[in-house]
């Protein structure tokens, strides 16, 4: 925020909660890359220490409401702080889901390694889908901080293409699973996990949305991207 | 500045404020205001101290006329009169748009005649209307049973927030259209203060209410239409919703948040 309140404990307040909120977004990029790193190694520890972190998210994601119902109730807080509050609640449980995400993706390379015939499936070719996912978070997350409008109008058009990935891929599963159905059981593990990497996506564009709420005052989830484009200029 | 009243609503505008000048002596207190006042609505005036919110009401029945070297120019358009009219009678207008001072003002006699003195000043009631409207007023004041079984003690012996609904019941007993509340409550304590706002909400459906405050977020609760006053410029008038939501003006939102300074 860049104006400062009559009240300076109100700014540190504000900030304290925001760069909370930051914390918890590189906590679940972390997960993210564990997660994914677990996947293209099949290192069956690194899954382990995805899900065991699991937890971290989730209990910072409660510390996050503590602290902004605090806020809430004792600054009855007006137009774009109320909007800033809201939007970081919502950022929050977005950043929460995405990190079960991550779990699940771990949880998936531990199902498909007792499975077995994993390394006759294409999950190498998850990488683009696994580094635009992450990338969307990490930009969401920037764009957050620096409540900028232009690029979370970006970062919606980008998760299309993720979405795209995902069709694509599943697709390619399916032409596997029929040429060998011994290798459904972890096809269907590997289209677990492309869900899950279109799924973070799906989330990083939430947070997107929540950045011109916040500007803008203007809901724009459920609008077109023109709505969406007309709306920041 | 025009309002920002949906057009959908069917309610009248009761108040037309037109190009209206306010002079203390020389200074220049109120800056060309324009507003309208809908009927049956509540409408808020909020901003800083001296910024000329209080004057602005005073100017809505004339209140200013009191003191000498104050004056109005414009145009305040009531039933399709100019008040600001030198012709214009004004206990007349007083009785019909009514004010409650910050400061509970009951008259040094009985409660029963605090509200029925203003009531003979008009109107030439039997003792059993009058007792009707005296209990009228102060059931509509939400006071009454606070005090039936007291009508004829001093209104002086009432606590601050019972004083302060006496005075409202005291206003809506001569049935004005328009009723103008002065920080009503800033003299009150919570609850007597959760009295008034919740008064003031059931007063609407009948009258017209004007309120000036220093308490943003009583204008959040109770009104439907908020006026941002700044220096005596009129600098945001909207629906109370937007204003606090999504004010247009920057000076507005950084008063509601608490950045100005």
């Amino acid at each position: 925020m860049p104006d400062k309140h009559l009240s300076s404990q109100f700014d540190n307040e504000l900030n304290s909660v925001s760069s909370r909120l930051m914390e918890m977004g590189g906590l679940v990029e972390s997960q993210i890359q564990q997660a994914v790193y677990a996947l293209s190694l099949f290192v069956e520890n690194v899954a382990d220490g995805v899900i065991e972190n699991e937890h971290k998210v989730n209990t910072m994601e409660i510390e996050i409401d503590r602290e902004l119902s605090m806020i809430i109730a004792k600054r009855q807080p007006t137009a774009n702080d109320l909007r800033l509050l809201m939007a970081i609640s919502k950022a929050t449980a977005n950043l929460e889901r995405a990190g079960d995400e991550a779990a699940k993706i771990a949880r998936m390379v531990k199902s498909m390694m007792t499975h077995g015939g994993f390394r006759a499936l294409p999950s190498s070719e998850l990488r683009l889908a696994t580094e635009m996912a992450s990338d969307l978070l990490r930009k969401s997350l920037d764009a957050f901080a620096r409540l900028d409008t232009a690029t979370a109008v970006t970062i919606l058009k980008e998760d299309d293409l993720i979405d795209k990935e995902f069709d694509g891929f599943v697709r390619k599963l399916i032409t596997y699973m029929m040429e060998d159905p011994r290798t459904i059981s972890s096809s269907l593990d590997l289209l677990f996990v492309a869900k899950a990497l279109e799924r973070i996506g799906d989330h990083a564009k939430n947070i997107a949305e929540l950045i011109i709420y916040i500007v803008k005052g203007e809901d724009v989830r459920h609008t077109s991207i023109e709505h969406i484009e007309s709306t920041i200029k | 500045m025009q309002t920002t009243a949906s057009p959908e609503v069917l309610s009248q505008n009761v108040l037309e404020v037109r190009n209206l000048n306010f002079y203390y002596g020389s200074f220049h207190s109120l800056k060309n205001i324009n507003l309208d006042i809908q009927e049956n609505s509540i409408t808020a005036f909020i901003g800083p101290s001296g910024c000329g919110k209080s004057t602005l009401l005073r100017t809505l029945n004339r209140m200013y006329d009191l003191y000498p070297g104050q004056r109005a120019e414009g145009q305040i358009m009531f039933n399709g009169k100019n008040i600001l009219d030198a012709k214009q009678d004004l206990n007349l207008l007083r009785a019909r748009i009514g004010m409650v001072f910050q400061k509970p003002t009951p008259f040094p006699m009985s409660i029963y005649d605090n509200i029925a003195f203003g009531v003979r000043l008009y109107e030439d009631l039997s003792r059993s209307e009058m007792d009707d409207r005296v209990e009228w007023a102060l059931q509509k004041a939400a006071i009454w049973n606070e005090v039936k079984d007291k009508l004829g003690q001093s209104g002086l012996s009432l606590s601050g927030g019972q004083q302060q609904r006496l005075c409202i019941a005291r206003g809506i007993a001569v049935k004005p259209a328009i009723l103008l509340l002065d920080e009503p409550t800033s003299a009150l304590d919570p609850i007597s203060t959760g009295k008034v706002e919740e008064l003031v909400t059931t007063l609407k459906s009948e009258y017209t209410v004007v309120i000036v405050t220093h308490n943003m977020q009583q204008a959040a609760r109770v009104s439907d239409y908020t006026a941002y006053m700044y220096l005596g410029d009129l600098v945001e008038f909207g629906e109370t919703e937007q204003v606090f939501f999504k004010p247009k003006h920057k000076e507005t939102e950084d008063y509601i948040t608490g950045r100005f300074g």
